[in-house]
């Protein structure tokens, strides 16, 4: 293990160095690979406005979780949040950017815009429900002519934050799944095939005949791919699209929520798109360097603005409510401390 | 070294010694460094390896080894699935690699008019020479649409219904799975296997070939009684060490094995090899978590099997060499 450490700081090291501009006002990150493009958007645009670099490596939640808890990093990054007591372990300050949701994508021949509920695609996914033609989907899609072709269902086999967002969402529809199958980064899938990345689902799909697959919206949008819409927890059909994933975003308990940890998987908001979740920054509590922390919280503060937000939407990710932000900047004020004293002031 | 047999007069050598004085005992401390640093560094490794893995072995005790559970939700780890996923697809790959790699060696060295015996040696060659993440890529593209579409339905349809044999041509035809696994590790170990039956079959002395065509056997005689019975030990080791890199591939396998962590005995089901499911689950586990302690000890299993198939490739190809 001590090897790997090892080699992960040097690659750390090495992709500071080598990105140009070492400044010692440079920030690092490390961490989940689906807000990447954000933050590396972020960073770009940050530079070029404040000469201050932003180094993120995109190297898995896991491996984000990794280099905070070891501080080799300023800021990690995860899209599963972090346990509560690991938090207070570690010492970690966990507040969210942006709001990604995660669609289910069919390869069915003939049929376009179909509907799916959330106790069909977890029946789907444990082998209950083997054919398109199942009494249970054409309930949904009455008027439709559907095939009587085996469904194929498709999985992330890396571990990932998307795989985490969507079992979550299978568990909390299907009781069944919940007591067999679990929610995690990765399970023991019951049937179907894995593939590696949102390509890999992807293209599984897209070469099987009646395969299902799940993938990030960001992804389906940018390579428009087929998306099903989806019965969410009001009973209402919804289409996956940014009016829905914002409403979702409105209707979590925020208030409520220990560490921003604010659930957004099947909420009861009437036009609420049923699959989405929040990818969150774990930032040191008790920073070596105040001022570098300061310059985290800088950033992101930047990024939580008017130019952050634009670069987050053109990229198809879904800016926070702004009641959030401003709890986010509260707990910055109140929670992180270099030698007794508030590191941000707002 | 004896100076008056290379020609240079033995006063020369005496003058030139005092150059070497400071510098040959540096000269062979280096190379007793890097011969040292290997020994050193595939020590820590294994050691790394096996202190890592040790917690998931005391956790689930030794039927880590052949448990078929990989539950991270429940935390229940078994390396069972893998070890028996590693072992099928390196096994496939070696059965359909192993007639290749034969016809391509003895066309080299027995049939191949002089000008086409460099090209084909050298494409084979080129095909070691590819990375593992394009054969991948190709297979995902290409091979699996291509099985899924024309190779498993009729098998499927066919043998799927036979008793015994027809389990291995069960399920639905997702074209990822062992067998895909199994044709892509193939063409990336021919080339190995090639070149070193290429070796063996030009160490046969001529003599004995010329003798036995000259008693009037055919073509096929003389390379079934005499060429590969006289380097036999040689070229088992010599798939011993196909088997051996077969066993570790990584991206390739991932790409088109299927990645399930389910025990099936089809062909056609997707399966996970020990490297494939490192691959995917080594970037989300945490550390001090018993997925990373099970990821590692998995890792120490896959180290185990390829140094055992290693040295036994090596004690069979060295017996030949000595007779």
């Amino acid at each position: 293990m001590k090897i790997a450490h090892i080699l992960g700081a040097a690659a750390l090291v090495a992709g500071s160095v080598f990105s140009g501009g070492v400044f010692a006002a440079d920030i690092n990150g490390a961490g989940a690979s689906f807000p990447a493009p954000a933050y590396q958007a972020w960073g770009a645009a940050y530079k070029a406005k404040t000469g201050t670099g932003v180094n993120y490596q995109s190297i898995g939640s896991g491996g984000g979780q990794n280099q905070i808890i070891n501080r080799t990093v300023d800021f990690g990054a995860s899209d599963a949040p972090m346990a509560d007591d690991k938090l207070t372990t570690n010492n970690l300050l966990q507040f969210p950017t942006v709001i990604g949701s995660v669609v289910a994508i069919v390869n069915v021949d003939g049929v376009e815009g179909l509907t799916l509920s959330g106790p069909v695609i977890a029946d789907i996914y444990q082998g209950k429900i083997t054919k398109w033609s199942d009494a249970k989907i054409a309930e949904l899609n009455k008027g439709k002519k559907l095939p009587d072709a085996a469904i194929v269902p498709v999985y992330r086999s890396d571990s990932s934050g998307t795989s985490y967002v969507f079992t979550s969402y299978l568990a909390s529809s299907s009781a069944d799944w919940k007591s067999n199958v679990g929610a995690a980064t990765s399970v023991q899938w019951p049937t179907g095939a894995g593939a590696k990345g949102n390509e890999g689902v992807a293209g599984t799909v897209k070469n099987t005949k009646g395969a299902i697959g799940y993938v990030e919206y960001v992804y389906a949008a940018a390579n428009k791919l087929a998306t099903t819409d989806l019965v969410n927890k009001a009973g209402k059909v919804v289409k996956p699209d940014v009016s829905t994933f914002t409403a979702a975003a409105a209707a979590a308990d925020w208030k409520g929520a220990k560490n921003f940890n604010a659930s957004m998987i099947d909420t009861a908001g009437a036009d609420a798109w049923p699959i989405v979740s929040a990818t969150f920054i774990l930032l040191p509590k008790n920073p070596t360097s105040g001022a570098q922390s300061a310059e985290v919280m800088k950033f992101f503060d930047w990024a939580y603005g008017k130019e952050g937000d634009e670069i987050a939407e053109k990229l198809h990710y879904i800016p926070l409510p702004e009641a959030v932000i401003q709890d986010v900047r509260k707990a910055w004020a109140s929670e992180v401390k270099a030698d007794g004293k508030a590191v941000w002031t707002n | 070294m004896d100076a008056t047999l290379s020609g240079t007069p033995a006063g020369q050598v005496l003058a030139q010694k005092p150059t070497g004085r400071i510098s040959d005992p540096i000269f062979v401390g280096l190379l007793w460094a890097s011969g040292i640093f290997v020994l050193i560094l595939l020590g820590l490794i294994i050691a790394m390896l096996f202190e890592g893995g040790l917690p998931a072995l005391r956790e689930f005790g030794i039927q880590f080894l052949w448990s078929t559970s990989w539950n991270p939700v429940t935390e229940r780890f078994g390396a069972g699935v893998m070890v028996f996923g590693t072992l099928f697809s390196a096994v496939i790959a070696v059965i359909v690699a192993l007639p290749l790699s034969f016809g391509i060696a003895f066309f080299l060295t027995e049939i191949a008019p002089g000008p086409l015996r460099r090209p084909i040696g050298v494409a084979v060659q080129l095909l070691a020479a590819i990375p593992s993440i394009i054969y991948g890529m190709w297979g995902f593209f290409v091979v699996v649409p291509l099985i899924a579409a024309y190779v498993q339905p009729p098998l499927i349809e066919w043998l799927g219904p036979l008793p015994v044999i027809g389990a291995l041509f069960q399920g639905p035809p997702l074209g990822a799975g062992m067998l895909t696994a199994g044709l892509i590790l193939a063409l990336m170990i021919v080339p190995f296997i090639t070149a070193m039956f290429v070796e063996v079959l030009e160490s046969v002395p001529p003599m004995l070939k010329e003798s036995a065509y000259g008693v009037g056997a055919t073509t096929y005689e003389v390379y079934r009684n005499v060429s590969v019975p006289y380097g036999r030990t040689a070229m088992v080791g010599a798939v011993m060490l196909g088997l051996g890199r077969a066993l570790g591939e990584t991206m390739a396998v991932t790409f088109v094995i299927g990645n399930a962590t389910r025990m099936s005995a089809s062909l056609f089901a997707p399966g996970a090899t020990i490297a494939s499911t490192i691959a995917n689950e080594f970037p989300e586990a945490s550390m001090g978590s018993l997925k990373l302690q099970s990821l590692l000890q998995l890792g120490f299993i896959l180290f185990v099997i390829s140094f055992i198939v290693l040295a036994l490739s090596r004690v069979l190809v060295r017996s030949k060499l000595k007779s």
